[in-house]
C-alpha cells in the first residue's frame, strides 16, 4: 500500500472527461489525427480543432519509461510517504503518463518494468471525490 | 532569425555579483538596487543613463518589472519582465541586445535579486502540495519535486548509456574545487567522490551533494552598443550569438534526454559562426550534477551518452579542454533560486581577466547556458556566446 495522500487536482472543462473516467476506474485518453494525446486538451494539437477529438478507454497497461525513488519531499501528503516512486509510464496505446508506482519495495522498480493502472479514490476537503490513477508492477 | 549573424555591434559594459550569500536584513529589490549600483560603477555609467530595464525574480508578480522601475525611480523606454525560470537573465541579455540593435533603448540594465536562503525556501524538495492550476493537475497529485524531475532524467541516462553516480559525483567535486578558489563562494571545503556518494539520497540516483546549494544573492548586467562600451570604464565583452528554446512533454511522446540546450545551442553557434572547439569557457547552469552532463551533451561538447567520460577525463576543470563554472557554480558558490545571471557575470569577468586565483589563461570566447524549470518535465533553455573584442 502507498501512504501518499495525493493532493487532488481541480478539473477544468478540458480535463473533465479524464477525471470522470478515473472515478469509474477507467483511464480515458484522447485521440485525433492518429495522435494519442495526454494531458487532455480541448483541441487536437495537430489540427487545433475539437470536432474530431475522440475519447477512448486505455487498457491501463504500460512500461516504466523512467523513475526516481523520492527520499525527501516536505510537501503535505508526501513528507510521511517517503520513500515513494515517481515514474513516467509509457502506455500500451501510446502517450506517457506521470504517476506513482505503488504496492512494492521502491528499490525493486526498474526501467522497462511492466505495470498496470489502479485507481486510488480520495475525498477533497470540499467533499468532491477524485480517483487518482497510479500503477503497480505486473 | 535562426542562421542569421548576430548584430556585431552590442557589448556587455558592466557586471556585478552581490557578495552576500545570506542577507536576512535585505529585500529582493534592495539587493537588485545594490547590484545595479555595482554594475553601473563597473561601467562608469549612472542610473540616469539606463533606458532599458530587464528583470525577473522568484516573487515578482505580474507587473513586477513596473514595481522595480518605481523602486529604482526610473522611467525606461523599454521594459522586459519575462520570466522563463532560472535562464531568464541569459535570455534578457539577448533580448536587450536585440532591443538596442533595434533602437528601442541605449543602455539596458538586467537585474536579479533573491532572499531564497533567508526565507528558508524549499526550492528543490517541496512546494507541490496542491494547486488549482489545470497545467499542474497531472503532476501535483504525484509529488514531482524539482530534484525528482532531474533524477528521472539521470536514471534514464544511466539506463541507456551506463552513466554512473561516480561520474556525476565528479562534477560536484570539480565545482567544489573551483569554489575553493573563489573567496565569495558559500561552500569552499574540498569534497571527494566518496563524500558525494555517501551523502544521503534526496531522490534516487541524486544525493545531497549532487544538488545545488540555496543562498541569497543577486546580480546585474549592463548591455549597450559596442561603440558606447568602448568609451566606458571596463573592457567591453561582445555578444556573438544567442538562442532560446523550450522543451516539454508534448502529448506524451518526448525524448526526455533531448533538452532545450540542443536547439538554443545550435542557434547560438550558427549565429556566432563558431564551432564547439572555439569555446574557451562554458558557464553551465548546474542545478544538479546531471544538469551539467545533460547540457554538455545537448550543446554538442560531447556526443550523447559520452558525458560521463567527458566529465571524468578532466575536461571540465580549470586546466581542461572546456573549463566549466570556474566560480564554483550553483553546486558550491551560490544559488539564490534563479542562477542565470551569474553565468553571464562570471563569463564576462573571466573574459576580462579579473578572476584572481580561479582566472583561466586568456580566454577569448565563453558560452553561457541557462536552464529554467526542470528537464524531466518542462523547461526553457537560453544560450549566449560572448567574446573579447578585436
Amino acid at each position: 500500500m502507498s501512504n501518499i495522500e495525493h493532493p487532488l487536482p481541480h478539473a477544468s472543462f478540458e480535463s473533465l472527461g479524464y477525471w470522470e473516467g478515473t472515478s469509474r476506474s477507467e483511464l480515458v485518453l484522447q485521440r485525433c489525427c492518429q495522435i494519442v494525446q495526454h494531458r487532455p486538451r480541448a483541441i487536437c494539437v495537430n489540427c487545433l480543432d475539437a470536432s474530431n477529438l475522440e475519447y477512448f478507454i486505455a487498457s491501463g497497461k504500460g512500461k516504466i519509461y523512467t523513475f526516481t525513488v523520492t527520499e525527501q519531499n516536505q510537501a503535505k501528503g508526501f513528507a510521511k510517504a517517503c520513500p515513494y516512486v515517481l515514474a513516467y509510464v509509457d502506455l500500451e496505446e501510446g502517450s506517457r503518463i506521470l504517476a506513482n508506482i505503488v504496492d512494492c519495495d521502491p528499490y525493486e522498480v526498474s526501467i522497462g518494468a511492466e505495470v498496470m493502472v489502479k485507481f486510488v479514490a480520495q475525498e477533497r476537503p470540499d467533499a468532491e471525490s477524485f480517483a487518482v490513477p497510479v500503477f503497480t508492477l505486473s | 532569425m535562426t542562421g542569421n549573424q548576430f548584430p556585431n555591434n552590442i557589448a556587455i559594459a558592466g557586471v556585478y555579483e552581490h557578495e552576500s550569500r545570506f542577507s536576512p536584513d535585505k529585500t529582493e529589490f534592495q539587493i537588485m538596487a545594490e547590484c545595479a549600483k555595482g554594475a553601473l560603477d563597473d561601467s562608469g555609467l549612472t542610473l540616469a543613463d539606463v533606458d532599458g530595464l530587464f528583470g525577473a525574480s522568484m516573487t515578482m508578480g505580474m507587473m513586477g518589472i513596473v514595481d522595480l522601475a518605481e523602486y529604482l525611480n526610473i522611467r525606461p523606454t523599454h521594459i522586459d519582465g519575462s520570466n522563463i525560470g532560472g535562464s531568464s537573465f541569459v535570455s534578457h541579455v539577448s533580448h536587450a541586445a536585440a532591443a538596442i540593435n533595434a533602437g528601442l533603448c541605449d543602455v539596458a540594465l538586467v537585474l536579479y535579486g533573491s532572499t531564497a536562503a533567508s526565507n528558508a525556501m524549499a526550492i528543490g524538495t517541496g512546494g507541490s502540495s496542491g494547486s488549482r492550476n489545470p497545467e499542474t493537475a497531472f503532476t501535483v497529485p504525484y509529488g514531482m519535486t524539482t530534484v525528482g524531475s532531474y533524477a528521472m532524467y539521470a536514471n534514464l541516462h544511466m539506463d541507456k548509456y551506463g552513466t554512473t553516480s561516480e561520474q556525476l559525483a565528479e562534477i560536484a567535486v570539480t565545482m567544489r574545487h573551483h569554489a575553493s578558489l573563489n573567496p565569495l563562494a558559500k561552500m569552499r571545503s574540498p569534497i571527494t567522490v566518496d563524500d558525494v556518494l555517501s551523502s544521503r539520497l534526496i531522490s534516487s540516483p541524486l544525493h545531497l551533494l549532487d544538488c545545488c546549494i540555496i543562498s541569497d544573492g543577486g546580480g546585474a548586467v549592463i548591455v549597450t552598443s559596442l561603440e558606447r562600451a568602448r568609451d566606458l570604464r571596463s573592457k567591453p565583452i561582445q555578444i556573438l550569438g544567442c538562442g532560446e528554446a523550450v522543451q516539454h512533454q508534448g502529448v506524451g511522446d518526448t525524448d526526455l534526454l533531448t533538452i532545450a540546450a540542443k536547439q538554443s545551442g545550435n542557434q547560438a553557434f550558427t549565429m556566432a559562426g563558431l564551432s564547439r572547439a572555439d569555446i574557451d569557457l562554458a558557464m553551465i547552469y548546474d542545478s544538479f550534477t546531471i544538469t551539467v552532463l545533460a547540457t554538455l551533451e545537448n550543446l554538442g561538447f560531447c556526443k550523447a551518452g559520452e558525458g560521463g567520460n567527458f566529465v571524468t577525463d578532466g575536461n571540465i576543470g580549470l586546466n581542461g579542454t572546456l573549463p566549466v563554472n570556474p566560480d564554483g557554480g550553483g553546486l558550491s558558490s551560490n544559488h539564490p533560486g534563479m542562477r542565470g545571471i551569474f553565468l553571464v557575470i562570471e563569463a564576462v569577468k573571466q573574459l576580462r581577466g579579473e578572476c584572481g586565483d580561479r582566472q583561466l589563461s586568456n580566454p577569448e570566447t565563453a558560452l553561457a547556458h541557462g536552464t529554467g524549470g526542470t528537464i524531466g518535465d518542462k523547461h526553457s533553455g537560453a544560450t549566449l556566446i560572448l567574446g573579447v573584442t578585436q
